[in-house]
């Protein structure tokens, strides 16, 4: 079943947009995950892929047929919901098998596909009781049991994990993954964990202000993210961005201080950029004499530390060291310029994106012309 | 802490206290009243009420020589179909006030409100010129039909509904439920306390109307009890005190019986496991 997105959008008052111009196509037996920040718009949209609530513009089609305008029981999906939306009055198996019998399916096999549901979220010892009487990861698994007991082959999931702790989480995590391997359901994740996103998801929108940011695999949207908040949303601890000013007479590189500077792929022209750094490209140089920064404070995170640096025009920047070796604060260190980084212009737009020796020129000089 | 301790053990002491005065102050004509519904009526006249002679004879007296049990009948079926007609129709229109979305519907829902601040005394001669002129006088309909809905029960169950968790309309929205489907099998089952709730009131406060049956009713035929023990008093040549007592205590019995019943359910807790 695959899901096609064409210029959906959602307005309540037809003056300010909650969402706009999101387009993409989603391929059957993919794992969907749309991702931002609370308040992006990534629920609405899953409720109006759903069917919850109206589309104002746009259209929606899943295998090729229009359902815009169907109701959500005729657009063959199921939902998981953040809360779980368990019947508190309805044992496990009747909640399972809601769905299917409010569908009026023949209750031999609502028994069946109940049962076998229940089985593969390792539920059946408890099928007799009530949702208070079970755990909180018990009454996710009731949850995903309803959704596997459908036949639909859509499946849409809201911040499923959100109220699970971190542990559970990890665990719920790969159990879903490998549950929509097994059954081949196409699968629209929500979520504003990037972590979730990046682990379990084939590819990831990204929703920020309104608007789509990027789609893309998570290793795309890692290595070459399309813009500034998408660079900072995903990785942590978050990206560094440098701001960084571009005159005619330094124009083949971005110079922050005498030690940092920054070779660009092409001669930028004159304005304002900023350079995005993952804290884990920095390189640290202790004790030496021709140091540009300051430490101002260590944290420990048991694999790594992060340092938190100050460089000497001010900026606060966070670098993640493997080993501690004998940094301490207050110490003056020397901060070189990493390997691989990121470009972008004054309203946050990639530019380039440096990767080792490899350079790959994400947008043509036009198009940083235009965006200038 | 110690000190804190002997203080709050102090205060505690003290509360209990005021709270058995004031428990005995109220229980104390209930108790007399059904105390002196196992005296012989001479003795009560008298004003012994340390007697001797109990015995169940006024309850005898009360079943056999008056209507008693007519008017118990009779107040079964006013109070029972009252109670479910204000099940059905307050549970469906506040499901109309909680989900269904049309315009002007918070509108309507406080204009529906304001009809509870009107006393009941302020509609009664209206009502009774509208019951007159329908023919309905002295008859089970004259009891039910002027309270089949009440904007009382209507707000009670908005505020239940209101609790409904969100997603528990989207789950069956995708399942296909139509809005009578998941008002009987989501929203009936999820609100069961305060139905309950409301049923126990409005069977009670139907039981214990006064003012109203008075005025419309003239018969033994369709008089609910508390009428009818003011009846039992005027009746008789001479007030037979022990008898009334005994027929006090059968119709309060009901009551009880309600609230006995009825307080199992009023437990906390059964609707949690919804969510999360």
């Amino acid at each position: 079943m695959s899901i096609e997105l064409k210029n959906i959008a959602k307005t309540y008052d037809n003056n300010s947009w909650i969402l706009k111009g999101i387009n993409t196509r989603i391929k059957t037996g993919e794992f969907f995950a749309i991702v931002g920040p609370s308040g992006c718009g990534k629920s609405t949209l899953l409720r109006m892929i759903a069917g919850l609530i109206p589309i104002s513009s746009g259209d929606l089609q899943i295998d090729n047929h229009s359902v815009t305008n169907l109701p959500p029981c005729d657009r063959n999906l199921t939902m998981v919901f953040q809360d779980y939306a368990l019947f508190p009055f309805l044992d496990v198996e009747a909640n399972v098998g809601f769905g299917l019998k409010a569908r009026k399916m023949d209750v031999v096999k609502i028994e069946e596909r109940v049962a076998n549901a229940l089985a593969l979220v390792d539920l059946t010892a408890v099928k007799k009781r009530k949702p208070r009487e079970l755990s909180g990861g018990q009454r996710q698994r009731v949850a995903l049991a309803r959704a596997i007991a459908s036949d639909a082959k859509i499946c849409l999931m809201d911040e499923p994990l959100s109220n699970l702790d971190a542990q559970l989480r990890g665990k719920m995590r790969s159990e879903i993954r490998e549950l929509q391997q097994r059954l081949g359901l196409t699968l629209i994740y929500v979520t504003h964990d990037q972590i979730e996103a990046m682990t379990m998801a084939d590819r990831i929108m990204v929703l920020n202000e309104q608007q789509v940011q990027q789609v893309g695999s998570p290793a795309e949207i890692y290595q070459y993210p399309a813009n500034s908040f998408v660079a900072t949303f995903f990785g942590t601890p978050r990206m560094n961005l440098l701001k960084a000013h571009c005159t005619q007479i330094h124009n083949h590189s971005l110079v922050i201080d005498p030690q940092l500077s920054f070779p660009t792929p092409f001669d930028l022209p004159a304005g304002d950029y900023f350079i995005g750094i993952r804290p884990q490209s920095f390189t640290i140089v202790a004790q030496i004499s021709k140091a540009n920064a300051t430490i101002k404070n260590i944290e420990y995170l048991g694999t790594e530390f992060i340092v938190y640096v100050e460089l000497d025009n001010g900026a606060k920047i966070r670098i993640a060291a493997a080993k501690q070796s004998s940094l301490s604060l207050n110490e003056r260190i020397l901060v070189k310029t990493p390997e691989d980084f990121l470009i972008f212009d004054h309203a946050g737009r990639a530019i380039s994106s440096m990767k080792g020796t490899q350079k790959n020129g994400r947008t043509t000089k036009q198009a940083v012309q235009t965006a200038q | 802490m110690l000190n804190n301790m002997k203080k709050s053990k102090k205060d505690l002491l003290l509360q209990y206290t005021g709270l058995t005065i004031l428990a005995v102050i109220i229980l104390i004509p209930f108790l007399i009243g059904f105390w002196t519904s196992f005296l012989p009526t001479e003795e009560i006249s008298k004003g012994i009420l340390w007697s001797n002679h109990i015995s169940l004879n006024n309850y005898i007296t009360a079943f056999t020589q008056t209507p008693i049990i007519r008017y118990l009948f009779n107040s079964f079926i006013i109070s029972f179909l009252t109670m479910i007609a204000q099940i059905l129709f307050c549970s469906t229109s506040a499901y109309a006030f909680v989900f269904l979305k049309f315009k002007g519907r918070d509108l309507l829902f406080y204009a529906f409100l304001a009809t509870m601040m009107l006393p009941f005394e302020a509609e009664v001669i209206p009502n009774f010129a509208t019951v007159r002129s329908l023919n309905l006088l002295n008859h089970y309909s004259v009891m039910i039909i002027p309270f089949l809905a009440s904007a009382f029960g209507t707000f009670m169950l908005r505020q239940a509904f209101l609790q409904i968790p969100g997603e528990l309309k989207e789950a069956s929205d995708i399942e296909g439920l139509s809005h009578w489907k998941f008002y009987a099998k989501i929203v009936l089952p999820y609100s069961r306390i305060s139905l309950y709730t409301l049923a126990a009131y409005s069977f009670l406060t139907s039981w214990n109307q006064y003012l109203w049956p008075m005025l419309t009713t003239f018969s033994d035929n369709f008089r609910p009890v508390q009428d009818g023990l003011r009846q039992l008093q005027s009746q008789e040549s001479f007030n037979n005190w022990g008898m009334i007592q005994a027929s006090a205590a059968i119709v309060v019995i009901p009551t009880l019986i309600v609230l006995f019943f009825g307080q199992h359910f009023f437990k906390n807790g059964l609707n949690e496991g919804a969510l999360k």
